[in-house]
């Protein structure tokens, strides 16, 4: 029995080593990094414990700036990509020639490098001296006046953000959701087309109810994951993100930790907690909600 | 409502890159369904039954021929103009509305003249609910019922609307044995009481002959027989409904008629008229086989069976396409368990002949 | 009579309103299938322009007539993308290799083997799984740092060799081998490792290929850990290669080169999921969530 016992553990030795290292360890240190107060990096010292991080950081304009722009960012994009990623898998489910090709074009995002392709999202926005760019030569065609998207004004900023991060997330949404729809059976749509249901109302009370646990898991996990946008951004104006106004929480730890405005492990940890416990609450709010409106 | 599939066909094309065949999962069926009656489609599954039944309904499209309502072409005509009942096999009720939501869902899809306010919607829904006995349960949700009450639901919503013509798909396969008898009990009075014109999928010919004024046998996409169940178990048109119909299920010999009598093996059967000589394959119902010493048929007894009413004797016969053969007797007569031989006289009016290639019955005049 | 026509013209209705429904559907999916194809067109379009003509143009050419390769030469000589290439491969190369050893071990440890506290820590494993990337990667960036391992592949490498989730995919996996296998394995004295290595490993290759893709794509995307962990271009991966290629570039604002740079870091992701197409679909519908 002894020897049974060792050798499991034998096998979970190499996992366990470097969870201990890489996520436990670091998970307890996060906390403590976050009350030391006056912590230096150079000679590991602190002056003393408590919430002056916390309360640093709260105070930093560059944080508020990083939490307004990554609350927009996720206020726009969740909705409106799990929408579209809804109305787009239905239009892909109801259809049967070129639906491969389709389904296959959609995925793409995916696969593609976050920060490469954002540099042609860049240039297709981007104002320069010789160009005004593709987007905003379109814009001048349709009467309106060009902006530069990238180093302009806030919200035509937060727009090519918000874009850029729909564009990304989409191949995700799409995905679930026609596996979603397609694994509602057939035979309530049949059932409801004998009884002459309309198509809107076939959309509203049978497609809608059937894939509303895969719908919530999507707005669940769109949240965390807009929550922790950062490459995206970094893509579309560079590292430096707290100039360019356009940096969000997990940048702003980042740029704490690392970089030019970087060395501070403490306000990292307690932006870091902070992001955390943002992250959590909506988590448990989606889970409260989910819970009255998906049926089974 | 009487219904008329004139030489409705429906042609699948093949699927899977090897077979690309196309299969014909009905072959031009011909059949006027009176008013007012219950219908059972019956065949082994496979035999273009189910096909037929969603031709009927409109969920799918005929390759050729048409289908009337009364006096309506109703052949192009989307499912939901046709005014039909659906009841499926696997009841499709949805999952997140209450067994009353249910009901009331076609109630709901009702438009302009037709529209129904929410009171006359419960009103009518309540009323199913009562023909099918089920008052008492309407806000639980599908699945917190017993696979009988779903049953009754999907019934209760397939009638809610009044449809012209009530269309039931296996309804009866998901139930356990006891539920089943019940419940076609059930789909007979639900008929009788509302009158609507029904046709129901089956392959269970029990049910199908139990329940029907009229029975459809169906195989491979061809009808084989239609008529009144009594009349299709006593004459069968060919083997395959011979063999289909009735349980335990005919006994089959290999045999030949030469000079006016009917041999399997060495023993004359019986003396028939009207028959030129040839092989043929000769079967015997169950109740065909009458206990007598001095029977011209000699089996060699196996066992014997005893189920109260009925004795079913079990022999073997060297002819016999089966393993064994099944005859049921009157449970007066007394079979010596251990005797080694069994001799039986026949019913002529439960044999029957059937060609050897084609498996058409072969009229015959005993005597 | 009344009621035929009535009928034709509910069917012709029903008809047209199909060819409408089938008209507005396709045309949404074409728009969307623009709106993803467009950029990848107008980076391979772009490559292919020369410096000149790209400047030249102050309204954007949809195509051009004379493509050059010069801007990918350049993406290779001026710029070290090659060695980026490289860092990518051997990083995703590694990472893979030994993340696959790693949890395939624990995975059998939880789906085969009876120990004391295996419960425990499975329920811990699993909880580790809500932990987030951005908490824990500030004490493992002091950690490497403090080992000396800054700009070293060890240090890029050994914080992603294990995934808790994969594990838990591969334990539900192998879990599902039935008992009789590895009994009548036993009987023929095969060893534990031979018994996973020639049983359990060939039935669940179909999810092992699955994680393998899935981790390819995470590393050739990474890109936090390594701008954190390396300063020095030798040890750069693609996205700090690309990022790099953006803010010091060719020396000029040279887009076409940068556009060549992006072709060819994604190219090779592109490929691999045009081969194993409905693996990767499966694999991500399965569980993948990006970031």
């Amino acid at each position: 029995m002894e020897n049974k016992n060792a050798k499991g553990w034998l096998y979970l030795l190499p996992a366990f080593l470097f969870l201990g290292v890489f996520m436990i360890y670091p998970l307890i240190d996060v906390f403590v990094y976050s009350f030391e107060e006056g912590y230096n990096s150079a000679s590991q010292t602190f002056s003393g414990t408590g919430l002056y991080n916390y309360s640093y950081v709260l105070h930093d304009p560059y944080f508020l700036q990083a939490v307004q722009n990554t609350l927009i960012l996720v206020a726009i994009t969740v909705p409106l990509s799990t929408g579209l990623a809804l109305l787009i898998s239905v239009a892909l489910s109801s259809i049967k020639p070129l639906r491969d090709l389709f389904q296959t074009v959609y995925f793409l995002p995916y696969v593609t490098n976050t920060l490469a392709v954002g540099l042609v999202f860049m240039i297709l926005f981007k104002k320069t001296a010789y160009s005004d760019g593709l987007v905003n030569l379109l814009l001048q065609c349709f009467g309106g006046s060009s902006i530069d998207f990238i180093d302009g004004p806030y919200w035509a900023k937060m727009f090519v953000l918000c874009f850029y991060t729909v564009w990304v997330v989409m191949p995700f949404k799409i995905l679930i959701l026609t596996s979603a729809l397609a694994s509602v059976n057939q035979v309530y749509y049949n059932a409801a087309r004998v009884d002459g249901t309309p198509r809107w109302r076939i959309f509203t009370k049978i497609t809608l109810p059937m894939i509303s646990p895969m719908i919530f898991y999507l707005v669940i996990t769109g949240f965390i994951g807009a929550f922790k946008a950062y490459s995206d951004a970094v893509a579309l104006f560079g590292t430096d993100l707290n100039a360019a106004e356009m940096n969000t929480i997990v940048g702003y730890v980042y740029d704490m930790l690392y970089g030019n405005s970087g060395g501070y492990p403490s306000y990292a940890s307690a932006a870091a907690i902070l992001l955390f416990a943002i992250v959590l609450t909506i988590t448990c709010i989606n889970l409260l909600v989910s819970r009255k409106h998906v049926h089974y | 409502m009487k219904i008329l599939l004139q030489n409705l066909t429906k042609k699948f094309p093949g699927r899977g890159k090897k077979s690309t065949e196309e299969v014909i999962a009905v072959n031009d069926f011909t059949f006027e369904i009176p008013d007012g009656k219950l219908i059972g489609l019956l065949g082994p599954s496979g035999c273009g039954k189910s096909t037929a039944l969603n031709l009927i309904c409109g969920l799918q499209k005929p390759t050729a021929g048409k289908i009337f309502f009364g006096e309506d072409d109703v052949t192009d005509l989307p499912p939901e103009h046709r005014g039909v009942g659906l009841v499926f096999q696997s009841y499709a009720l949805y999952p997140h509305l209450t067994v009353l939501k249910n009901i009331t869902f076609p109630l709901e899809n009702l438009r302009g003249a037709d529209r129904l306010t929410k009171e006359e919607m419960e009103k009518r829904a309540l009323e199913a609910a009562k023909l099918v006995q089920l008052e008492g349960l309407m806000d639980r949700k599908p699945s917190e019922l017993s696979g009988g009450q779903q049953q009754r639901v999907a019934i209760a919503r397939a009638l809610v609307k009044t449809p012209r013509v009530l269309l039931l798909d296996e309804p009866l396969s998901n139930l356990d044995a006891r539920l089943r008898l019940q419940t076609r009990e059930e789909i007979r009075r639900i008929q009788r009481q509302t009158g609507v014109t029904t046709v129901f999928v089956t392959h269970d010919q029990e049910e199908a002959m139990s329940i029907s004024d009229m029975i459809v046998v169906m195989k491979e996409g061809v009808v084989q027989q239609i008529g009144k169940p009594q009349e299709v178990y006593d004459q069968p048109v060919n083997l395959f409904v011979a063999k289909f119909l009735g349980t335990p299920p005919i006994n089959v010999f290999q045999g030949k008629v030469s000079g006016g009598q009917l041999h399997i093996g060495d023993e004359v059967l019986l003396s028939l008229s009207d028959v030129p000589d040839q092989e043929v394959i000769v079967g015997i119902r169950p109740e065909g086989f009458i206990l007598r010493e001095d029977g011209p048929l000699s089996c060699d007894l196996t066992r014997v069976e005893v189920m109260g009413r009925d004795v079913s004797v079990v022999s073997t016969h060297p002819c016999s396409e089966n393993p064994s053969i099944r005859s049921i007797i009157n449970a007066e007569n007394t079979v010596d368990p251990d005797a080694e031989k069994v001799r039986f006289a026949l019913n002529p009016r439960k044999l029957y002949l059937f060609h050897p290639r084609t498996g058409e019955r072969i009229p015959f005049t005993a005597g | 009579m009344n009621k035929t026509t009535d009928y034709q013209r509910i069917e012709r209705r029903a008809r047209i309103g199909r060819i409408l429904s089938n008209i507005a559907i396709y045309t949404l999916l074409t728009l969307w299938g623009l709106v993803v194809l467009f950029p990848f067109y107008w980076m391979l379009l772009t490559s292919v322009k020369s410096y000149g003509s790209y400047n030249a143009e102050h309204i954007p050419s949809f195509f051009t007539l004379s493509p050059t390769l010069q801007n990918y030469v350049d993406a290779f000589t001026t710029v070290n993308l090659g060695r980026y290439l490289l860092n990518t491969l051997l990083f995703t190369l590694a990472t893979t290799a030994i993340m696959l050893v790693v949890i395939t071990l624990s995975a059998f440890a939880f789906a085969r083997l009876e120990f004391r506290g295996k419960n425990l820590v499975f329920t811990l494993f699993l909880s580790l799984m809500m932990i987030p990337n951005e908490l824990v990667i500030i004490t493992n960036f002091t950690t490497v740092t403090d080992l000396g391992l800054r700009n070293t592949f060890l240090g890029l490498i050994l914080p992603s060799v294990t995934s808790v989730f994969y594990i838990y995919l591969l334990k539900e996996n192998f879990a599902q081998i039935p008992d009789e296998l590895y009994y009548a394995a036993k009987v023929d004295g095969t060893s534990d490792l031979r018994y996973l290595r020639r049983v359990m490993i060939p039935i669940c290759r179909p999810t092992l290929i699955t994680i393998i893709i899935l981790k390819i794509i995470e590393c050739w995307n990474s890109y936090v850990w390594p701008r954190l962990i390396t300063d020095d271009p030798d040890y750069y991966l693609v996205s700090n290669g690309i990022q790099e290629i953006r803010e010091n570039g060719f020396g000029r604002e040279n887009i076409p080169a940068m556009m060549a740079a992006v072709v060819v870091i994604s190219v090779p992701l592109i490929v691999l999921f045009l081969i194993f197409r409905r693996k990767v679909m499966a694999g991500v519908a399965r569980g993948g969530t990006k970031g």
